[in-house]
């Protein structure tokens, strides 16, 4: 039993990776005013080519930066519509997760060959850290809670971060110091985008190792519920992550374990991180404050 | 009147504009694939439009999506954006084929669908009234959940006992009638165009549909002008259950040859994401998704002709679908490409 609540944490510890880098990007994202809900196409789309970048490179690391960079071009996208061109914060958002969903279907079987699905080989994923007998501990882990972190003191603590919280809080006021709101609000979005596709790559050249349509399986939007849990902050993102993760992988585990499955048939486990979700947001709206101009364009007077 | 007409010509021409691009880069990206992009496209086209049998594919192929297009649409102009469909069309189909099972009716099939959709959609109906939980996330989240649960019941409750590959199937009594006999387009057609012309009639021509657009439009004013936005928000979710319900129960009901629901929900999967697409290019108006409908419809009915003669993967076409609405986002695109002819 102890066995399983270890490997379990453990399993929640790499399964919050995707969340929290999601998360913690679009924190940063909307506390500049940028609402971005493509990240379920981000996360699709760098996990897609973030396996290719590892294949032809025969190195996974570049694979997880390809699939950063990846994520760079799709948040660079959505900013020039939403920031440059004042467009609507949404629609692009459905767009990418649209588009991401062609691009991996019709990729997958050009690429690769292969109807449906593609397993990175072994040679082509990233080392864990530790290895136990309960699991293992990838170093993207740590770079997961570094990031965060450094985020979080760069958010609150720097003058660089009061100058992101201005552009979304109060963008005419910032605007009349001087602060350029466009440039802020598009690097904002940049970086929320770029770290979702660091999460993207770690799906398939990491954790599980292999590129499917159904591989984002709804992470974007549990990190989105997640950011709004957090109360747009990041270290309260990764607690979340961790919840989150640890549903996530609990369900993967209850699901395998032979003396429930007589009990409750596997689909309706499979059905618990998105029940909790669902659970704690609609237990926690209206204790959380939005940052005020979060999704609304700004156009100079 | 002269703004009228602008008002009507812009977003077509602009939805018009988008679908170019999307095929252009479409084109860009198969020719990268090492695909002829030319080849791909005679194929696509010719399949879809080239014959009576490829017209009513592309009729048949509309049916679903022009009714899940109305459930985003209605959303829309609502204010929401309701991405739930998805899991609706799972539970109209399931709905269809337990209710004409009891009583083999193409009336009961309908109704199973209705009420299908109708339960479903009021989740995030009230998620969103009485918790102020924001649709996308609850929709999304509610899809997964009516993934799992609905691969449930099709596995273990509705089974067909002699072939596992699929479901029960629908009583023939229950059938809609083919209406090009070796095809696949049945009279199920005219309900998806029907529900879009009531759509348009609720739209403008009611208090409801006043209500719900001036909701949309803005909720303040709404509340000013003695609107409560909460009745408006749950009508709209309601109405749009009511579409992808009936989008689910007509795909078994009016689409041989099983008229069940078949391995891994392959027949009624994917069809709340097309339909998002359908409702963006056809800017969220009900006419408007008629005809966006029939045009997502010829690219899925042409992408098996595409895929048997010039060996492209059918899903280029989900692939075009998204750059086509990645485009649509673009706002005052017209308006922008002006601009860069006139510099």
């Amino acid at each position: 039993m102890m066995d399983a609540v270890i490997s379990t944490l453990i399993g929640a510890l790499t399964a919050m990776v995707p969340l929290v880098l999601t998360s913690v990007g679009a924190v940063v994202s909307e506390r500049a005013g940028v609402v971005n809900i493509g990240y379920e196409g981000i996360l699709l789309m760098s996990a897609f080519f973030g396996a290719i970048f590892a294949e032809i490179t025969g190195n996974p690391w570049i694979g997880l930066l390809g699939g950063a960079f990846v994520g760079m071009l799709l948040g660079m996208l959505h900013g020039f519509i939403t920031v440059y061109l004042k467009g609507d914060h949404v629609i692009p958002g459905i767009g990418v997760n649209l588009l991401a969903l062609g691009i991996v279907a019709f990729g997958i079987p050009a690429y690769w060959g292969t109807a449906g699905q593609h397993q990175v080989p072994s040679n082509f994923r990233i080392e864990p850290l530790i290895k136990t007998a309960y699991g293992s501990l990838s170093p993207v882990v740590i770079i997961t809670i570094v990031i965060t972190v450094l985020t979080h003191w760069v958010l609150f603590k720097t003058p660089l971060g009061l100058r992101i919280r201005s552009v979304g809080e109060n963008p005419e006021a910032a605007d009349a110091l001087g602060i350029n709101v466009e440039r802020y609000r598009f690097l904002a979005t940049v970086y929320g985008a770029t770290l979702a596709g660091l999460g993207g790559a770690f799906m398939s050249v990491d954790w599980l190792g292999t590129v499917t349509k159904q591989l984002s399986a709804g992470r974007g939007f549990i990190a989105l519920a997640n950011m709004v849990f957090s109360g747009w902050n990041p270290l309260r993102a990764l607690l979340g992550g961790f919840i989150f993760g640890f549903f996530d992988n609990l369900s993967v585990w209850v699901r395998t374990t032979p003396a429930v499955q007589k009990v409750i048939p596997w689909q309706f486990v499979a059905t618990l991180p998105y029940l909790v979700t669902l659970i704690i947001v609609a237990g926690i709206i209206g204790k959380v404050r939005v940052p005020k101009w979060d999704g609304k364009p700004y156009k100079r007077e | 009147m002269k703004a009228n007409i602008k008002g009507f010509f812009k977003p077509l021409v602009e939805s018009l504009i988008a679908i170019i691009i999307g095929m252009l880069i479409g084109a860009i990206i198969l020719a990268f694939s090492g695909y002829s992009p030319t080849e791909a496209y005679v194929a696509l086209f010719d399949g879809a439009l080239g014959s009576k049998y490829g017209w009513a594919m592309t009729l048949s192929a509309a049916t679903p999506i022009i009714l899940t297009a109305l459930t985003f649409g209605l959303g829309a102009r609502t204010g929401l954006f309701n991405i739930g469909a998805e899991g609706t069309v799972y539970f109209g189909a399931i709905a269809a084929i337990i209710f004409t099972n009891i009583l083999g009716n193409v009336l009961i099939g309908l109704l199973g669908g209705i009420i299908a959709g109708l339960v479903w959609m009021s989740i995030p109906a009230f998620l969103k009234v009485f918790r102020g939980v924001n649709e996308v996330v609850s929709t999304i989240m509610l899809n997964w959940m009516a993934y799992f649960i609905a691969l449930y019941i099709v596995l273990q409750k509705i089974p067909n006992p002699d072939d596992p590959n699929k479901t029960i199937a629908v009583p023939v009594s229950a059938r809609f009638p083919i209406v090009i006999r070796g095809t696949e387009l049945s009279w199920a057609f005219v309900i998806s165009v029907a529900a879009a012309l009531i759509a348009y009639y609720i739209l403008w021509h009611t208090t409801l549909g006043y209500e719900l657009r001036v909701s949309g439009y803005n909720e303040r004013a709404a509340r000013y002008g003695g609107i409560n936005p909460k009745k408006a928000v749950i009508w709209s979710f309601l109405l749009g259950g009511i579409m992808s319900g009936l989008a689910g129960a007509t795909e078994v009901m009016g689409r041989p040859p099983s008229y069940a629901i078949s391995q891994g929900m392959a027949n009624i999967y994917g069809y709340g994401f097309d339909g998002i697409g359908v409702s963006l290019v056809g800017r969220n108006h009900p006419i408007g998704i008629i005809f966006s409908g029939i045009f997502f419809g010829m690219l899925k009915a042409g992408a098996t002709a595409m895929q048997i003669e010039a060996g492209v993967p059918l899903e280029m076409v989900r692939m075009v679908q998204g750059i086509i609405v990645v485009t649509v986002a673009i706002p005052g695109l017209l308006d922008l490409l002006k601009r860069g002819v006139r510099k």
